[in-house]
């Protein structure tokens, strides 16, 4: 209660500073999670998490179906509200930050991405602008927009109502109107699950984009690759806890991964780039009962 | 196959925005409203010439311009019954097509509307207790307080019902409203059964919907009502456009979405009570009239609440005019009326749903 009335004090203060993100050098941290424990139905789903999220990297968080990603995601978005432990944002605990104020500092990309009306491409990624209506970033609305449209492939689709298009497409465009909110942090759920090859590449190449920009990116991955290949720091998940978490050859070793995912993992270098090749363990299939003719 | 070409650009579409049609369609709408108001304003048992109407208005203005009516009680007419009507006729038409629009942005569903989820009918519950227990504590605006909180209570309990997960599928909201719908019904008997003789035609008439009692202090205590809410809603045009996509995302994108979705209620039983308070339940005007101005200037809010509330005043007045002049001396209920239009499209709208959810799964 007392905390609600003071947040609402400092929203009514005339000429307060303004809260607005700040720019803050790299390596600077934009999110810290602090002793995190989640309950859905009185069922613990997270718990003593511990996470750091800082400016210009891109944070993959892995794990196996079930173990908490996505749960941890929408605890650091502020979808769900923390049994124990704390989620800090720009150094403030989390519900201290209004609506808006919050809205500047975080940018979410949920799985599903489901639209009521038939609003067209173009009026869904500009939707990411509301929270700079009346403010002087409004101006940029419509560069802003036609950017996103284009970073994510989808400015030939802009006149064309959201519903009409694939699955692929509606993730892309879900992802434009994240970027058009142009927010300090980006927290993007699985956002190459629906695309094809290139455009799984296309998205971890804009989260680096963004990394390098200076904003703060954490994704959800189930491709190990992918996370091997443009993370800066990797969190393992697993039952709910943190497994492990640093650098990418750090975590994502064939041990480790052996035993959380339980199956046979192998590491290996791409012979060129050297970057970690996740493999499965797959034995030759018998193929000897098909394509003979007796 | 085997070259790797470099993949000529596809041509930009070439769709025009829906939004630059909204501009033009209000206009056309506003011209439409003029005409209508003309048209019912002079159509009657005493004919009068849209010429001499106007001239009329200007008089009354101290502008003596354009012929006065030439029948006789045509200047009585006009302004103790036909002008009274027909500004009740458009604000209730307003309200519930603004009411209509708003319902569907914060349920999330093209289907919502206050007479199939039953706000309406509860908006009439509260008036027929306020009519039969004879309680005038409130002067003039106890039935309309009456139907607001009726209508308010309706609106939660449909709202706290038909809502799972953030959404409301539509076999859930149809089939709340149907459950909504039997129980005012089965409450409004009952008060007929108990009432006497005057109460239980006063009931009645709200069950058919009626302009046949508009007044002036009829028209100015209902006008309050929908400039309120719809300056609220227009207020949150933007916002309940963000609420198409989901709850959680409208929360992201700086919304608060608890005290918007309070104000959304208050304000659609608002609009609701002033529709039904003095004219009884109209039906399906707030489902098709939002979903008609959809299809032609697309779903954003800030047209989409205006064109609504336009579209439904010009409605209900052509509704009304009908109503009084298809039969000679006789007067069909209103309600009834747009329900022989309103329920097929109903059952159109349905189907087109469903289609294009691929069943309801």
């Amino acid at each position: 209660m007392s905390r609600l009335a003071i947040g609402r004090l400092r929203t009514l203060r005339p000429f307060a500073a303004t809260r607005t993100p700040q720019p803050v050098p790299a390596g600077h941290p934009r999110v810290r999670v602090v002793g995190l424990r989640v309950e859905r139905a009185g069922r613990v789903v997270l718990d003593q998490i511990d996470l750091r999220v800082r400016a210009g990297e891109v944070h993959a968080l892995v794990g196996p179906n079930g173990a908490g990603k996505s749960t941890l995601l929408a605890a650091i978005s502020g979808d769900l509200p923390a049994a124990a432990g704390r989620v800090e944002v720009d150094g403030l605990p989390q519900q201290s930050w209004s609506p808006v104020e919050l809205a500047w500092r975080r940018a979410v990309l949920t799985q599903r991405n489901t639209l009521s009306f038939p609003f067209t491409v173009d009026e869904v990624v500009r939707m990411g602008r509301a929270p700079w209506a009346g403010r002087p970033e409004q101006e940029h609305d419509d560069a802003v927009v036609t950017d996103a449209l284009q970073r994510c492939d989808i400015a030939r689709f802009a006149a064309r109502p959201y519903p009409a298009l694939s699955g692929g497409e509606q993730a892309r465009a879900a992802l434009a109107r994240v970027l058009a909110q142009r927010a300090t942090t980006l927290l993007l759920d699985e956002p190459t699950a629906a695309l094809d090859l290139r455009h799984q590449e296309l998205v971890m190449r804009i989260a680096r984009q963004r990394a390098r920009a200076g904003d703060a990116v954490v994704i959800v991955l189930h491709d190990l690759a992918l996370a091997g290949a443009y993370a800066d720091t990797v969190t393992l998940i697993a039952d709910g806890r943190v497994r492990a978490a640093g650098p990418p050859d750090v975590v994502l070793t064939a041990p480790l991964l052996s035993e959380v995912y339980r199956h046979d993992i192998e590491v290996v270098p791409h012979p060129r780039t050297e970057l970690p090749l996740i493999v499965p363990n797959r034995s030759r299939p018998d193929r000897s009962h098909v394509g003979k003719e007796k | 196959m085997t070259a790797v070409q470099a993949r000529p650009a596809p041509a930009p579409d070439t769709v025009r925005p829906k939004g630059r049609r909204g501009p033009v369609l209000l206009a056309g709408l506003g011209v439409t409203l003029l005409l209508v108001v003309l048209l019912a304003a002079g159509r009657g048992q005493v004919d009068i010439s849209p010429a001499e109407v106007i001239g009329s208005v200007l008089h009354r203005l101290g502008l003596d311009i354009g012929p006065l009516p030439s029948a006789v009680q045509g200047e009585n007419a006009l302004w103790i019954v036909r002008f009274p009507r027909v500004l009740l006729a458009a604000i209730v038409g307003a309200a519930l097509g603004c009411a209509g629009a708003v319902m569907q942005g914060v349920f999330g569903n093209p289907l919502a509307e206050p007479g199939v989820i039953g706000v309406s009918a509860g908006a009439a519950v509260g008036a027929a207790l306020a009519i039969v227990t004879g309680v005038t504590v409130l002067g003039g605006w106890t039935v309309p307080l009456a139907a607001f909180a009726g209508g308010l209570a309706t609106t939660y309990l449909v709202y706290v019902l038909a809502r799972s997960g953030g959404r409301t599928e539509v076999v859930t909201l149809v089939l709340t409203g149907v459950a909504v719908n039997a129980v005012a019904g089965a409450v409004i008997g009952l008060l007929m059964f108990v009432t006497d003789q005057s109460g239980v035609q006063a009931i009645a008439f709200w069950n058919l919907g009626s302009l046949a009692q508009a007044t002036w202090s009829a028209v100015s205590l209902a006008a309050p009502c929908l400039l309120v809410g719809l300056a609220v809603a227009h207020a949150d045009a933007r916002r309940l456009d963000l609420l198409a996509l989901g709850e959680p995302a409208a929360r992201h994108l700086g919304v608060h979405v608890e005290r918007l979705r309070i104000r959304m209620i208050v304000i659609t039983a608002l609009l609701g009570a002033a529709a039904v308070a003095f004219t009884g339940v109209i039906s399906f005007v707030g489902l098709v009239i939002p979903h008609l101005i959809r299809m032609i200037a697309g779903p954003g809010h800030r047209v989409l609440l205006i064109a609504s509330a336009l579209g439904g005043a010009i409605v209900v007045i052509t509704a009304d005019l009908a109503a009084r002049t298809l039969v000679e001396h006789q007067e069909l209920p209103l309600g009834v009326l747009t329900a022989v239009i309103g329920g097929p499209a109903f059952f159109w709208l349905l189907r087109r749903t469903r289609n294009r959810a691929g069943g309801w799964g």
